[in-house]
Order: C-alpha cells, then sequence, then structure tokens
C-alpha cells in the first residue's frame, strides 16, 4: 500500500532521498503509532531521547500543524498518517547540488517558514512579543536557573532588532504589533539556513536501535 | 579624516624619533666591532677604550683615570640584535598599512618576503651571515609554536566539527596522495639523462617529495583569513593545513632512515603505518590531556588573577616540547591542546585574563609569522643555490598537477558522505589554495649533509614557496571573485540569529531522535549532554551552565553600552560630523600616502642599515653606510616634518 504513497511523494523529496530510504521512514512510523496508521501526539511524547529536548513541544506540534502539510490548512490536527509525516519530514531535505538560485530560494522560504510556524502558535501570521518570549524561555528552560525576567529582557532585545532593521527609524508613538513572515525572511536571510536545516537521510535501518 | 592624519604624522614624528634613538646607539657600535684583536707581539697604537669581555684591569703601561663613559657590546649583543631585527619586521608591517590598498591586493607575506629579499642582498653584499632563525631548533622550538597556537585557538569550533571527516581526510589522504605521487613522478624525471640528476635515487626524492607535499598553516592563512570564502571550504583548507602534520612527520623521519638503507623492507611500510597512528593519535591525546589540565588548574586560580594568562601559555607550549620530545606531531597537540582548553578556561578566568590572553595569543602569532616570511626572503639571497632547470620546473608543474588531481579525486570520494557537497568552483579554490611555506624549507634546511644534492632541494624548494606564496598568493583573491564562489557573511552578531541558530539546531537533534535518523547533530548532543553532566562539573569553578545566547546578550549590551559613552565623552553628532570633515582635509589621499609610504620605507632601510652596521667590520665602510644613513635620515626627518606642518596649517585655514 505505501508504494502509491511513495510515488506521489517521491516527486516531493526531488532525488535528494531514495525508496530505501522512504522505507526505513516508514518502518520507523510504523514502529512510533504501534503498527497503526495514524500517529497520534502521545506517541512521540513517549520517546525518550526526546524528552530532554527544551523545545519537545514545539517539535511534535509541527507535525500536527495543518499549515505544514502544504495544503494550505490551517488548526491542527489529532493524528496523522504517513502521508502527512512524510511532508512535514520534507522541510528538512538538504538542497542538491545542482539547484538553481531560485530553487534555493524557495527551499530556503520553506524551511523558514516551518520556523515561523513554530513560533506562530495562534496563527495570526505575526509573531507577537508574547510567542517570541515563549519561545526564549523555552530555549533557555534548560540551561540553568535562569529568571524569567532574563528571557523577557532576551526578547525584547530581539524584537527591537527585528524592529530597527524591518522598519528602520520609527516614531515614538508608533508601536510595533508584530514579526511579519517578509520581516523574518529579512532577519534571517544571513544564516544560510538551507545548508544547516538539513536532515542526512540514512540507508541503514536504525529502528532497532531507537526505542 | 582630518583628525586621524594629524594623528598619523604625530605617530611618524614619534617613530622618527625612535629612529634615530636606535641609530645612534647602533653607531658607535660600528666603529666598535671595527677594532680587531691584536695578533701577540706587536705594538699596541690602541686608543684608550675599554677592550670586549667587560671589566679588566688595565695595562700598566697605560696610566688611565676613571672612564666616564663605558660601552660594553658583546654583552647584550644577542638580545639587541634580536630586538633590532623584530622592530625592522614590525615597521616593515607598519608601512604596509599606512596604504591600504597594497594590502587589499597583496598578502602580507609576499611584501615580507619582498622586504627580506631586500635586506638578505644589503646583507649579502658585506658577507654577513644572517642570524640562524630558519634551522631546525629555532624554527620549530620558537617561531612555529606561537603560531599554531593562534590558528588553534581561534577556529570556529563548531564548523570544525561538522566537518571533521572531510578535515581529516584531506589532511591524511591528501597529503600520503600528494607525496607519493610528486615522489614516484620526480623518479621519473630523474631518469631523463638531459637534466643530469639521475645521482638522486628514490628514496631521497620520496623524502623531497614529503616535504613539499605539505600545505602550510602559515602561509594559507595568512592569505586566507582577509579573504571570506564559504564556511565549509574556509575549515577544511584551515584544518587540512593544521592536521597534515602527522602525515608529514611520520613519511619525513621514515624516508630519513630509509634513505640511508639501500632497501626497503614491506616490514617498514607496515611499521610506517602502525607509526602514523601512533604520532596522529598521540598526539591528539597528549593535545586534549594537557587541555584538561590547564583547564583544571585555572579553576583554582581565582586568587592569582595576575598570572591566569601565564598557565595557558606555559601547558599548551608543555603540550607541544612534550609531543617534540617523543617524535609525535607537535602541532595536533598543541592544536587540540588550545581547542580543548579554550571552552573551560575562558569561563574560568576573570574577563581581564581572557582579554589578555587573545590579545597575547594573536601578538605573539603575527610577531612569528612576520619573521618567519622576513626571514624567508632573507635566507633566500644569503644560502647556497644550486640550480637546475628540469628539475625545478617538473617539481613545480608536478606539484600543481597532483594537487589539483588529488582534491578532484578525493572530492568524488567524499562529496556523498556530505550534508553539503563541494562542487567544482569550491574544488577549485581548495586545490589552488595549497599554499606551500616555511616548514618546507626549515625541514629541507636540516636534511643531512649526507644527501647529495641538498643544495638542488634547497633551491627547488625556495622557487617552490615563492611560486606558490606570490603567484597563487597574489591570484587568489581576484579568482575567487572571479569565478563566485560562494561566500559567507561572517558579521552574524545579531540576537536573533542566535537565537535561530539554537533553535534550528535543537530542532534537527528534535527530529531526528523522532525518526531514528542520526548524524553528527545527535552525536554533538550527547557530547553537550555528558559535558553539561560530568565535565563542566570537574573543570569550572562555578558551574553556572550558561547559554549562548544569554552570553551573547550579555557581550551585545555591554557593546552598547560602550557605544553609547564614546559618543557622549566625544560630543560630536555621528551623523553630520563626517560629512563636515570630508570637506576639511585639503592635500588629496593619494598624494599623502604615497608619501607615508616612501617615508616608511626609508625608515626601514634606515634600520637594516644600522643593522649591517652593528655587524661590518671595516672601517671605510661604516663611515659611508654611516654618511648614507645620516643623510636619508635627515630626508625623511623632513619630509615627514614638512607633512605635518603642511596639514596642521591646512586645518587652520579651513
Amino acid at each position: 500500500m505505501y508504494l502509491s504513497v511513495l510515488d506521489s511523494r517521491q516527486s516531493l523529496f526531488c532525488s535528494s532521498v531514495s525508496f530505501e530510504q522512504i522505507g526505513i521512514l516508514h518502518k520507523r512510523f510504523k514502529q512510533l503509532s504501534h503498527n497503526e496508521d495514524t500517529l497520534r501526539r502521545d506517541d512521540l511524547n513517549t520517546i525518550p531521547d526526546l524528552s530532554c529536548n527544551p523545545i519537545r513541544t514545539q517539535i511534535i506540534e509541527a507535525f500536527f500543524d495543518k499549515r505544514n502539510f502544504h495544503q494550505n490548512g490551517e488548526g491542527t490536527v489529532q493524528e496523522i498518517s504517513f502521508e502527512e509525516f512524510l511532508v512535514v519530514m520534507s522541510h528538512f531535505r538538504p538542497p542538491a547540488l545542482d539547484m538553481t538560485e531560485e530553487q534555493r530560494e524557495i527551499i530556503r522560504r520553506e524551511k523558514l517558514r516551518f520556523l515561523f510556524n513554530m513560533h506562530d502558535t495562534d496563527n495570526d501570521g505575526t509573531i507577537t512579543l508574547e510567542e517570541y518570549r515563549h519561545v526564549v524561555e523555552e530555549l533557555l528552560s534548560r540551561s540553568g536557573a535562569l529568571g524569567k525576567e532574563t528571557a523577557k529582557g532576551i526578547a525584547d532585545a530581539a524584537m527591537l532588532e527585528v524592529a530597527s532593521i524591518s522598519m528602520g527609524h520609527m516614531e515614538p508613538d508608533e508601536f510595533y504589533e508584530g514579526i511579519t513572515f517578509e520581516h523574518f525572511l529579512k532577519i534571517l536571510k544571513d544564516i544560510e539556513i538551507e545548508t544547516r536545516m538539513n536532515i542526512r537521510f540514512l540507508n541503514m535501518d536504525t529502528t532497532n536501535l531507537c526505542k | 579624516k582630518g583628525h586621524t592624519q594629524l594623528r598619523l604624522s604625530q605617530m611618524k614624528l614619534a617613530v622618527n624619533f625612535l629612529t634615530i634613538g636606535l641609530v645612534i646607539l647602533s653607531l658607535p657600535c660600528g666603529s666598535y666591532t671595527e677594532i680587531p684583536p691584536k695578533p701577540p707581539g706587536s705594538v699596541t697604537v690602541l686608543p684608550p677604550v675599554k677592550p670586549a669581555g667587560g671589566p679588566q684591569a688595565f695595562p700598566d703601561a697605560e696610566n688611565s683615570n676613571l672612564p666616564v663613559f663605558t660601552m660594553d657590546y658583546a654583552r647584550i649583543q644577542v638580545p639587541f640584535e634580536v630586538t633590532l631585527w623584530v622592530l625592522l619586521a614590525s615597521f616593515a608591517k607598519i608601512g604596509f598599512h599606512v596604504y591600504h590598498k597594497i594590502t587589499f591586493w597583496v598578502p602580507e607575506s609576499c611584501l615580507l618576503i619582498s622586504i627580506g629579499l631586500i635586506v638578505g642582498a644589503i646583507m649579502h653584499s658585506v658577507h654577513e651571515e644572517p642570524p640562524a632563525v630558519l634551522s631546525y631548533n629555532v624554527f620549530f622550538l620558537f617561531m612555529l609554536p606561537p603560531i599554531v597556537l593562534e590558528s588553534g585557538y581561534f577556529m570556529p569550533t563548531r564548523p570544525f566539527f561538522e566537518n571533521v571527516g572531510t578535515v581529516l581526510w584531506f589532511a591524511v589522504v591528501g597529503t600520503l596522495w600528494n607525496s607519493i605521487g610528486i615522489g614516484m613522478s620526480l623518479y621519473a624525471v630523474c631518469q631523463i639523462e638531459a637534466f643530469e640528476v639521475q645521482d638522486i635515487n628514490l628514496q631521497e626524492n620520496m623524502l623531497f617529495a614529503a616535504i613539499i607535499s605539505a600545505v602550510d598553516p602559515v602561509a594559507v592563512l595568512s592569505v586566507f583569513e582577509d579573504v571570506s570564502v564559504n564556511e565549509q571550504l574556509y575549515i577544511v583548507v584551515f584544518g587540512e593545513c593544521l592536521f597534515n602534520d602527522a602525515v608529514t612527520v611520520v613519511l619525513y623521519n621514515m624516508f630519513i632512515f630509509v634513505a640511508d638503507m639501500p632497501v626497503v623492507e614491506p616490514v617498514d611500510v607496515f611499521l610506517g603505518v602502525a607509526r602514523f597512528f601512533v604520532v596522529g593519535l598521540g598526539g591528539m591525546g597528549f593535545g586534549v590531556i594537557f587541555g584538561f589540565v590547564a583547564s583544571f588548574t585555572t579553576r583554582f586560580t581565582s586568587n592569582v588573577r595576575e598570572i591566569e594568562p601565564l598557565f595557558i601559555f606555559m601547558y599548551s607550549y608543555l603540550a607541544y616540547l612534550v609531543a617534540e620530545l617523543f617524535s609525535i606531531s607537535s602541532i595536533m597537540a598543541i592544536v587540540t591542546c588550545a581547542l580543548t582548553m579554550k571552552y573551560y578556561v575562558e569561563e574560568n578566568v576573570s574577563q581581564r585574563s581572557c582579554t589578555t590572553i587573545r590579545h597575547v595569543v594573536k601578538m605573539l602569532g603575527t610577531i612569528s609569522e612576520t619573521l618567519i616570511f622576513f626571514f624567508l626572503g632573507v635566507v633566500t639571497i644569503t644560502t647556497e643555490h644550486e640550480w637546475n632547470w628540469g628539475y625545478i620546473m617538473f617539481t613545480l608543474l608536478l606539484a600543481l598537477v597532483w594537487r589539483g588531481l588529488g582534491v578532484l579525486v578525493l572530492t568524488q570520494i567524499i562529496n556523498p558522505f556530505r550534508t553539503i557537497p563541494f562542487n567544482f568552483k569550491d574544488q577549485f579554490i581548495l586545490g589552488y589554495g595549497g599554499l606551500r611555506g616555511a616548514i618546507s624549507f626549515a625541514l629541507v634546511f636540516t636534511l643531512p649533509d649526507s644527501i647529495g644534492r641538498k643544495k638542488l632541494f634547497l633551491t627547488t624548494t625556495i622557487c617552490m614557496i615563492m611560486f606558490t606564496v606570490f603567484i597563487q598568493g597574489i591570484s587568489i583573491r581576484p579568482l575567487i571573485e572571479f569565478i563566485n564562489v560562494r561566500r559567507t557573511n561572517r558579521n552574524l552578531e545579531t540576537i536573533n540569529v542566535e537565537i535561530h541558530s539554537r533553535l534550528i539546531e535543537h530542532t534537527i537533534a528534535g527530529v531526528e531522535d523522532l525518526c531514528g535518523q542520526w548524524s553528527h547533530y545527535y552525536w554533538k548532543d550527547k557530547f553537550l549532554k555528558f559535558n553539561n553532566r560530568i565535565l563542566r562539573k570537574i573543570l569550572i569553578r562555578d558551574n553556572r551552565a550558561e547559554s549562548s545566547i544569554v552570553a551573547l546578550y550579555k557581550k551585545l549590551e555591554l557593546q552598547n553600552a560602550m557605544e553609547i559613552l564614546d559618543t557622549v565623552s566625544g560630543d560630536i553628532n555621528a551623523g553630520s560630523s563626517i560629512v563636515s570633515l570630508q570637506y576639511v582635509y585639503p592635500l588629496s589621499p593619494s598624494s599623502s600616502c604615497s608619501l607615508s609610504l616612501s617615508l616608511y620605507f626609508a625608515l626601514s632601510l634606515i634600520l637594516l642599515l644600522s643593522l649591517s652596521l652593528a655587524c661590518s667590520p671595516s672601517l671605510s665602510l661604516s663611515l659611508v653606510l654611516s654618511l648614507t644613513l645620516s643623510c636619508s635620515l635627515f630626508c625623511s626627518l623632513f619630509c615627514s616634518l614638512s607633512l605635518s606642518l603642511s596639514l596642521s596649517l591646512s586645518v587652520f585655514v579651513h
């Protein structure tokens, strides 16, 4: 049954993922979902390696976020199929050697869109100060006993930076509502995300080694 | 801009007075050392000057009073000459930076070698030997460690560990490929009768190939640090030149050992491979051990803050020396020591010590590099050469060809394992950026004299170094722009970028855990956990695990505060002043720059003349030289005075 899935989604991965690798991902999917056809949040919550990751909740939410399914949907779902799992994973494919600049730009936008969706939990298209603060707090939650004040200060400084880069000089009574996707692209354009946010899909079957 | 020009001229005046002082000091030295030791039995017609060797009883024949002014040059000779040489090289460096355009297009290494060539020519004409800076002991024990320490200390760790496989692959296998390839081909070339080099046997050829195939860290770093290529390419070039030392050491020792033996047995090859692992892993092991010991020591130095930087230097130098003791790769030892040490030490020591350490490491490294290139120029002229067109040309050609082939083949093999494969442009720069430098020269210089054609090897090495440093070094920057290699913007210090870098790393680690696909992020994550749980508790004093985001935030806040202080105290409204100052400055930049340039070259010439004066034996020559130097001194003094006068006049006029 999954061969038909593979046919339709192979094009999504272009040439960077082979049939064997999709097969291995399928095995892992089955292992996580306990041999059912759909994956739920609880299945992912129980992965032990993931428990010490500071942004665990955001990552798991990203898999259930309809905006990442490339079908112009919104909101979240309770369970996902293997197809949707692959679509989310396709955000992490590395750019191929022979890609043109436009194709690289498309991939870059896609990856940055994934990150943006991780921030923007209420789906309104902008990252407000509260949402940004929440992310910074989560990131810093594992490293020492930092108060909420430090995280707040850092998030404020970061928003100020974005404001000054995107809007230039602002009048004193102007209020910066939130980071839109275009501003997000602008502040992160130097980060070379297409070379850093990649997962190399292995040919080795690691399902026996994972828990 | 007018302010800076004024300050520049003041600086030049100060430098002039310094030079005058130095020259006056060295002038009497010239006339002093000209007094030859008297053969026994002849009549002394000496003026009543104290002889060399410190205080002695005067001969009874001379009834002299208490000397008011005495001199003893021989006592201070060695440190004095060392200081003069270092100063001369540093003046040359100041001179290059006066005119900004030169250092943009011509790397400093080339300029330093040129100045060295001039000095070498002068020393050769007065038949004086240069100080033995590039001899084995001085070079490898004193000149090389600071440079390698600097490159190890400032190596960007994250890109290094992400690309460590590629780095080691190129360093080890690449150097082996080059050595064996060049050695075999040179042996084939030697068989051609027309070149008259048939007496070089296979072992000697392989030895020579091992020496010149290693890419040199000094030359490469001085060229690549100003040119911004993309991060992966930079770290591979950087890492390769540091880590190929293990292979070079093994091959060099192996072929020296074997060059005397008529027959090579297969056992020796096998032993060579075993030795390679001992050398490489031993070097890294020693480095890590000393790094940890240094970090542990700094945990307890909170009451002796003044000598904290000392521990860094002593431990890294100790790592180097212990590695040299066991003839394992000392460069790898000191690099791994610096890499391990840096992270923990910078958390333990005070802010001031941290700044001091960075500053001194950079200073020592720069001075060493300057001196090495300078003396490369000097010894080029003063050593004896043996020229052989065929051998030299073929060596140059073969080195280029084999490096190019090596890069192509090796990249094809390793590209599938890389997340970001190297395209052809990257490969070209990787191959073209393989510069040779002073390490090869020092190794050739100390070849045993049992090798018949040592002078030929010396000449070929010098040609190789000159060719790569000058031609490849100068052309690499325009080439990089011409073929449009992917560049990295290195100014990434904003909080947003840092936050999102961490976010990306955690996301990737999380998704990898989720779908069971492991890559280096997984190992990095595991290592960080081990680090936080065990290593930090042992090695760091108060274990406040600080995120890099917070560290960067603090640093940026500090910078902001300092900037605010600067503008407030300077009392200048930053926006408008630059525009207004543009029109104050009357003298055209180019003419003043060329004037300053000639001034600095004159200064350098003065210093070197004073040096040769200090060594020259004959009276007339020293008189002539002192006359010329006084003339040039007054000329330069006049020039700088007039320049500063005209500048100040123009400022007042406007």
